[in-house]
């Protein structure tokens, strides 16, 4: 079992988390986390460049890296893992991001052992669920990564955080309610498996099989969609994100947007689409009206917000309104674009949480009406805060480009009209995204000084800057050479693999 | 008359030995070794408990006199399981049991206790209704006695009023409907009943007035909506330990043994009668058992509540009517004797040192008594079904069992109602967790160190909350049981 690398992914956070509970003092309890999230930066590096090998050499397998050990027998349980280029570039932004997460929260307080705890957990969950192929331990995983929001925010959370808390934890658990009975329904119309049990919850041998009945899809597609849309923040269901995001402590927030959001994404194609290519082509009209939506509607809301973190969170619905919006075009360069800019929303939404965190935790104020002139006083927060902008809307040569331009020429080769109409209507967000990251950066970076206390104020420390300045490189990374990223997730968008690609 | 089908019953009489040495402890040890009371009697039981797992009291298919008990695996299982919640309950029981108020009757308390887990035995094991009865009556009259108790509180008094008159009430209902039932089958043996019943008119009244009657009979012990209503009024009033036996072991034979005999006795008209029934006591239990937990502040009225929505989930495992729902059902008592005896620990264990059982003086707990407060929270976790946590586990898997096999649009409708229940109650549940580690307060509980045997109990309960749902040879072991010894109806 141990050989295998994946689950390396769970073990040393569970390593971690031990360690962190042993640790006496900060000190160590920072050492703790750093050292694992550089161990598992490195290791989805490490696998992303040996699985490019390995695909090169000719490895046509859907899923490398395969395990898989019985767990409940008498269910056909079991504990597989695998992984794709989409599975590792997730990996990879969930490791990035615990790993700036924890530099972000370099003076937690109070109770900092068990906010890393918590955190740690978290991350357990968002692991576990990238790795797994097997519905029942994905969806274990899945809830393993939602509970911990409730804590995190609730105790060391600013504002309204109890009603923010609660409200993020029950509207993401009844999501997963009706994920819950799709899996089910998906179980007991699954097929048989290899090894001669009537059912499975393996995913590819799900695919392989595509015994669910049309009938049953129908019922069981809109489950799943909504289940992971709630936490793709789907209009209408997406309320809970601006009060949690706005609510959550930076790292939480950083490791929510960048990372929990996009399971909603993943899970969307992974689970609904790849199991139920019939159902997505005939409903994807239904949800392709909805995120087009959220798209455009979580523009329009960033734009009258005056909360840092508020506007940050409506703008993370609409961009992640884009991922899911992208994945229901059902095209290869579609949904290329919908992972590159999964990538892309995860580390420049990071990196925004983290700045504001960073102003906030110095100013003591999110409301951009009491701020300005920040340029003058923090001059590489600032910058850090223009170049996040800048990936936001769009800018050639930062992430945010690349992904968008992928997904609106995607979308576009849709001849359908109803896709057309709604590629041209979510093409508008682009321009309402340059409106409020526009009048944020001339407001708060380069506006008179609103409070003279503020010129006291002093710039980023070494372990702000290194998380900082982490986040930009990769996003630089990516809007540079973008054909690198799309060719690890390429391999998996093929007729072959995607039934509903044919 | 052959005296060696005694042999059948080993579990029962091994039971009955265990109740006599404690009674007789109890009444013959000199006064300065009666200290030594509840130690005995934890040790004896355990001694039992374990020796019930050895390959002695394993056996095939056994009958005995005449057909009436009957024992297999899977009910030796769940005696099993059942023995195991006993034992953890005597334990948490035992600082409340030594306190200067209980000690002079701390006897009859363990000796009553026993009592009913044997008529619990024969509620399982029975074949026959008569002896059915003589095992139900056996397990509800003697806990009124316990209910009783706190012989100083009135509400003690008033909880034993309203749990003795609904406990006979509930017999009288139950042995009216039997008598429909010998009207209709001219026997009571679970057997002949089911013969006489294949390819009966399921139209027929007195068919649906009989099974309606013995639902409601069972459905009253189970306090499923709309028989709970003593249920919240008794947790209440009752000694803590008590109360946890109540919900948790006393519930958890009471399931199975409906289990049986709906499955069993009216299996034939399943279909047809029953299952519909059934449908509407399970959306009614959970539903209206979560609304009104929703509210409560009293922390064992809130468990009161919450443990009537548990057993509408625990209902699910009986509406698929097959062998998975059968393991699920087991399984999931077993996760929920845990995970509920968790939480009535940390209450027991608050209670005993400050007297305090309101979810109020529970804010900024963490700050005070950290390890209780997380003992409490996975406690919590666990009955909102959260992994990786035993309840999320038994939770899937009961839905899992009651969709086994059925294309039944119903069923799935059925589940997805239960699901969306389960949000509710994890709004209360996390109630429970916001009082106690988001509250910023200044504790009202003071820190203290609970008992000895008060953390025994707790870490018992939660090493089972940690490893049943992550170990899979419990649910796996069971369901094969279920599959190779299932009822014969089932099969």
């Amino acid at each position: 079992m141990f050989s295998n690398p994946l689950i390396y992914f769970v073990v040393i956070p569970v390593v971690m988390l031990l360690g962190i509970y042993l640790s006496r003092s900060m000190a160590q309890i920072r050492s703790v986390a750093v050292a694992g999230s550089i161990l598992l930066t490195a290791l989805s590096v490490w696998l992303i460049v040996d699985y490019l090998g390995l695909r090169a050499a000719g490895d046509m397998a859907p899923m490398l890296y395969r395990g898989d050990w019985m767990w409940f027998s008498a269910l056909n349980i079991k504990l597989s893992v695998g992984v794709d280029g989409i599975s590792l570039a997730m990996l990879l932004l969930s490791s990035i991001i615990l790993l700036t997460g924890s530099f972000a929260s370099w003076k937690i307080n109070p109770l900092p052992k068990e906010f890393f705890l918590w955190l740690i957990l978290l991350s357990i969950g968002v692991f576990g669920f990238f790795i797994s192929i097997d519905l029942f331990t994905m969806f274990m995983f899945y809830e393993v990564a939602l509970i911990p929001m409730y804590l995190l925010i609730g105790i060391w959370g600013t504002g309204r955080k109890e009603y923010s808390a609660m409200k993020l934890t029950l509207m993401l658990m009844g999501g997963s309610a009706f994920l819950m009975l799709s899996i089910i329904g998906i179980y007991y119309h699954s097929g048989p498996d290899v090894n001669g049990a009537a059912h499975t919850f393996d995913l590819l041998q799900i695919a392989a099989n595509d015994a669910i009945p049309h009938s049953w899809q129908y019922f069981l597609f809109p489950m799943a969609f909504v289940g992971f849309g709630v936490l793709g923040a789907m209009f209408p269901f997406h309320t809970w994100s601006p009060d949690g995001h706005a609510c959550a402590p930076t790292a939480v927030s950083m490791l929510h947007a960048g990372v929990l959001m996009k399971l909603g994404g993943y899970g969307c194609f992974r689970v609904a689409i790849y199991l139920m290519p019939f159902a997505a082509q005939e409903l994807a009209w239904i949800f392709l009206i909805l995120t087009g939506i959220s798209v455009v509607y979580g523009a329009f809301s960033a734009c009258v917000q005056t909360d840092l973190k508020y506007i940050n969170a409506y703008s993370s619905v609409s961009h992640c309104g884009l991922v899911l919006f992208a994945i229901l075009m059902l095209n290869t360069t579609a949904m290329t674009g919908a992972i590159m800019q999964m990538l892309s929303h995860g580390l420049m939404t990071a990196l925004f949480f983290a700045l504001i965190g960073m102003i906030y935790g110095r100013t003591h104020t999110r409301d951009i009406r009491q701020m300005g002139g920040l340029m003058k006083i923090m001059p590489y927060l600032a910058v850090c805060y223009v170049i996040a902008g800048m990936a936001s809307l769009g800018l050639p040569g930062l992430s945010g480009f690349v992904a968008e331009m992928t997904i609106f020429v995607g979308s576009f080769e849709n001849t359908n009209t109803l896709n057309r109409v709604f590629t041209i209507i979510a093409c508008c967000s682009i321009v309402i995204t340059a409106v409020y990251i526009l009048r944020v950066v001339g407001k708060l970076l380069f506006g008179p000084v609103q409070d003279e206390h503020h010129l006291q104020l002093t710039d980023a420390t070494w372990w702000e800057r290194t998380s900082t300045a982490t986040l930009i490189i990769c996003v630089a990374a990516i809007g540079c050479f973008p054909n690198f990223f799309a060719n690890l997730i390429r391999f998996t968008f093929s007729p072959d693999i995607f039934a509903v690609l044919k | 008359m052959d005296y060696s089908q005694f042999l059948a019953m080993k579990q029962e009489i091994a039971l009955l030995g265990v109740f006599l040495l404690v009674f007789l402890y109890d009444l013959f040890m000199p006064k300065n070794s009666q200290r030594g009371l509840s130690g005995f009697t934890i040790a004896i039981f355990a001694i039992f408990t374990v020796s019930c797992f050895c390959p002695v009291f394993i056996s095939g298919h056994e009958v005995a006199f005449g057909g009436m008990y009957v024992t297999n695996p899977v009910m030796l299982t769940i005696k099993n399981i059942l023995n195991v919640g006993m034992l953890i309950v005597l334990i948490q029981a035992s600082r409340w049991a030594n306190s200067e108020m209980q000690v002079i009757r701390r006897g009859e308390f363990y000796s009553l206790m026993l009592v009913t887990l044997f008529g619990m035995y024969l509620m399982i094991s029975a074949r026959h209704f008569l002896l059915f009865v003589i095992g139900l009556e056996c397990a509800s009259l003697p806990l009124a006695a316990m209910v009783a108790f706190e012989k100083n509180h009135y509400e003690s008094h008033e909880a034993a009023i309203k749990y003795i008159l609904t406990a006979v009430f509930s017999s009288a209902i139950f042995m009216l409907g039997l008598s429909f039932v010998y009207g209709l089958a001219g026997s009571l043996y679970f057997d002949s009943v089911y013969f006489a019943l294949t390819g009966a008119d399921a139209t027929d009244p007195m068919l649906i007035v009989a099974l309606a009657f013995v639902m409601a009979g069972v459905g009253f012990k189970l306090s499923l909506v709309p028989f709970h209503l003593w249920t919240a009024d008794v947790y209440q009033g009752a000694p803590t330990s008590v109360t946890s036996y109540l919900s948790v072991i006393s519930k958890g034979s009471a399931a199975f043994a409906f289990m049986v005999i709906l499955t069993q006795v009216f299996g034939c008209v399943y279909s047809q009668v029953w299952e519909w029934m059934l449908y509407a006591l399970i959306i009614l239990t959970i539903t209206v058992g979560n609304l009104f937990a929703l509210r409560q502040h009293n922390m064992k009225r809130f468990l009161a509540f919450s443990s009537i929505s548990q057993a509408g989930y625990i209902m699910l495992g009986i509406i698929g009517c097959n062998a998975m729902g059968m393991a699920s059902l087991m399984f999931y008592i077993l996760v929920y004797i845990f995970s509920n005896l968790a939480a009535f620990g940390v209450i027991q264990a608050i209670e005993n040192q400050t007297g305090k059982v309101d979810m109020t003086d529970y804010r900024g707990l963490y700050k005070s008594n950290p390890h209780l407060s997380v003992v409490m929270m996975l406690a919590m976790f666990s009955l909102a079904g959260i992994p990786p946590f035993a309840g999320f586990f038994s939770k899937f898997f009961i839905f899992t069992g009651a969709l086994s096999g059925t294309e039944s649009t119903a069923l799935y409708v059925l589940v997805l109602i239960a699901l969306i229940n389960t949000i509710i109650s994890l709004f209360y549940y996390l109630l429970v967790v916001k009082a106690m580690f988001l509250s910023s307060d200044e504790p009202v509980i003071a820190p203290f160190r609970s008992a000895c045997s008060e953390r025994v109990g707790m870490w018992i309960t939660v090493a089972g909350i940690l490893a049943l749902g992550l170990v899979s040879c419990f649910y796996n072991q069971i369901l094969i049981l279920c599959q190779t010894w299932g009822l014969p109806s089932l099969a």
